[in-house]
């Protein structure tokens, strides 16, 4: 009975302390914020409260965004721009100087269109591969009654791993000495090098894709299929309505909205692939088999021995304008969804 | 616990669907769970049995004996005699297809045999220097402290400035809000893939190229999170303000006393993505930082998978050292994150 007595005293006492040095640095900022605050009257208070993000954003975004579209009409490889010669449209005319467009070899810079077919590819594939698996998993946990939570969580947890986790786990997986190649030889005694072998590497950099960010999505999809509202079951069950009708004619539909939003949030996300397939394929390759655009762009700008700045802004504004299309169509279906 | 796993939506009807969405779920599970278990069992690995294939399921290592006479611990091996018995011998030395072995009873009488009659001996053992080596030998502590200090700095400094700009943002009427707004949301459509080559120059103008600082500055204002804690602000009534207001309190005392511990879940929230964000960024310290001692986790796990002798079994131990935290954070706050991400669709 002593000892809740005994202790009491001392927990308060202990979080009056805290409590005061917290007070003390309060007051440290309040004073000369309440001393700004009379010097430029309170109406000018929301300007000093939005100040310091604006200036971030100026700094990091707004000023490198005018600046991207500047370097992609300099040439040669200084890095600041007032020491770059202006040549006009020619890192453009460049990169766009193809016999044909859909033989990479035929281009002037064919890395750029190699990595240019790739992530189409990439893009086709993963999109479609991700939207299917993410749509039949938030089927599936829409439809368990039992265990939800945790299935949810398991599918999701892969999405808050880093790429580079992901890329070296799945590198080890797949390796020469993998559990992979483990269950290979001991079934057919074979063994593949998967990411060494141009088919299998990007069949595995696509599937590692989806494996990676199918949790994300499937949440999204799950969160409008519980907005369905369940009367609309239960009256199909009454008219005797079967199961996959009841799917084509009523859950396809009444999703579809939702369903275009994450389709075109797939294909902006699938466009800027680079982390997970650059620590996968030990930076894109079998030699060019798993090159994306942004791995151009990273290459063309930072290797030492390249440093063409202007070439890479020109490839990074015509992925740019690519990306802005992909987002002004998801704002208006997101716009057209929500009606 | 059969009745539990067996309950659906229509009691006593258990039909294909439910089996199909069962099976699902589990082998879905077992695709998400067997290759990080893998990592983890293969972390735990000696390096000799990393290199071995095909390989073991269970983390192994040579079994040794120490038998006088001989200065160093022996390996222990079955010997399948040519009559079909078997002998149990510690390995003195190996020479081409034969082997000079001794029985541990007797240590002083070796004997050669061929190495075609032996089979090694392995016992179950985890290699737990595999987590403490990196620390000594590569720049693992350094790397560790970098990306810890740059989350901590970040997440603070997010939580601070997002709530400022949130605060005049939801709390006031002022000319040019509005603009400012859809500006800061219109920075969700510029992805760094895009502006990595002049943010990379402001980064050299300011002179912070190479230092954490540079990978630290460029992430503290997410549009992500001004809106979250727009949003939640604006749910806080005015008449609070007002009567602060009334009371005399500064400006800056109504947002640091009465708005900021009142959004306390919205800070929660985006505290937990900020921290998984920072804690996994990769290519935008790729780019700001350019010597070893200033790495991150990540960019030091990619470049050490880079090198040309490939340590497989320290490159496993120390992902999992940089998984570990995420999970940790998830196990504990996963229903804060998942209805986070389903609700804003942020990520």
């Amino acid at each position: 009975m002593t000892a809740p007595a005994s202790v009491a005293p001392a927990i308060v006492a202990r979080g009056e302390r805290i409590g005061d040095g917290l007070d003390a640095v309060m007051r440290v900022v309040e004073v000369p914020m309440a001393a700004l605050q009379r010097l430029l009257g309170a109406a000018r208070m929301p300007y000093v409260f939005i100040l310091p993000n604006m200036l971030l954003f100026t700094v990091f975004v707004f000023v490198p965004v005018g600046l991207a579209i500047a370097y992609a009409f300099t040439g040669g490889t200084n890095l600041l721009i007032w020491d770059r010669p202006f040549v006009g449209l020619e890192n453009f005319r460049a990169l766009l100087d193809c016999g044909s467009y859909l033989e990479p070899s035929t281009c002037r810079y064919n890395l750029f269109w190699t990595a240019v077919h790739n992530t189409w590819w990439y893009t086709l594939l993963n999109t479609l591969g991700t939207l299917f698996f993410a749509l039949v998993t938030a089927l599936v946990l829409n439809r368990l009654t039992r265990g939800r939570g945790f299935f949810r969580a398991v599918f999701f947890y892969p999405v808050l791993l880093s790429p580079v986790v992901v890329g070296l786990i799945w590198q080890w997986f797949l390796a020469r000495e993998g559990l992979l190649n483990g269950f290979l030889t001991d079934w057919f005694d074979t063994r593949i090098i998967f990411l060494l072998e141009v088919g299998w590497s990007r069949a595995w950099v696509v599937y590692v894709s989806i494996w990676f960010h199918m949790g994300f999505f499937m949440l999204i999809i799950l969160a409008g299929l519980q907005a369905i509202p369940r009367d609309i079951y239960e009256a199909a069950e009454i008219d005797g309505t079967s199961q996959w009708r009841q799917f084509w004619c009523l859950t396809l539909p009444l999703l579809l909205p939702n369903l275009l939003v994450v389709t075109v949030l797939l294909l902006i996300r699938s466009v800027q692939v680079f982390d997970e397939a650059w620590v996968l394929t030990n930076g894109g390759g079998p030699g060019t088999a798993n090159t994306f655009i942004v791995q151009f762009i990273y290459q063309t700008a930072f290797s030492p021995d390249l440093r063409l700045y202007g070439l890479a802004s020109a490839a990074s504004v015509l992925m740019g304008i690519a990306l802005l299309v992909l987002t002004l169509s998801q704002l208006w279906l997101a716009k057209k969804a929500e009606v | 616990m059969i009745a539990f796993l067996t309950r659906t939506r229509h009691p006593g009807r258990f039909d294909l669907t439910d089996w199909l969405a069962w099976g699902w779920a589990i082998l879905g599970t077992l695709v998400v769970a067997i290759p990080i278990a893998w990592a983890v069992i293969s972390s735990l690995k000696t390096e000799a049995e990393i290199n071995s294939f095909p390989p073991a399921l269970v983390p192994r290592a040579a079994q040794t004996i120490t038998v006088d006479g001989q200065a160093k611990p022996l390996s222990m091996w079955v010997r399948t005699m040519p009559d079909g018995s078997e002998q149990t011998v510690a390995l003195v030395r190996r020479i081409g297809l034969s082997a000079t072995v001794l029985d541990p009873s007797k240590p002083d009488e070796t004997f050669r045999v061929p190495v075609a009659e032996l089979r090694q001996l392995k016992e179950f053992h985890l290699q737990f220097s595999n987590y403490t080596e990196p620390m000594k030998q590569f720049n693992f502590l350094r790397y560790l402290w970098n990306t810890v200090f740059v989350t901590v700095v970040a997440t603070v400094l997010t939580l601070l400035l997002n709530s400022m700009a949130a605060f005049a943002l939801s709390k006031y009427r002022f000319a040019g809000r509005n603009a400012m707004f859809a500006l800061i949301l219109s920075t969700m459509m510029i992805p760094l893939s895009v502006i990595m080559v002049p943010a990379f120059m402001v980064i050299v103008g300011l002179n912070l190229a190479d230092n954490l600082w540079g990978v630290i500055l460029s992430t503290v204002s997410t549009p992500t999170g001004v809106f979250l804690l727009r949003q939640y602000m604006l749910t806080i009534p005015d008449d609070l303000i007002e009567a602060a207001r009334v009371d005399a309190a500064s400006e800056f005392r109504i947002y640091w006393r009465i708005v900021l511990p009142l959004c306390a879940p919205a800070l929660a929230v985006l505290a937990i993505f900020s921290v998984i964000w920072r804690w996994n960024d990769f290519l935008w310290p790729l780019i700001v930082l350019s010597s070893p001692e200033n790495y991150t986790l990540q960019i030091g796990l990619s470049s050490l998978q880079g090198q040309f002798n490939v340590q497989w079994h320290y490159i496993l131990a120390m992902t999992v050292v940089t998984l570990l935290p995420v999970t940790v954070v998830f196990l504990f706050l996963q229903k804060y994150i998942t209805e986070g991400v389903a609700s804003s669709g942020v990520k």
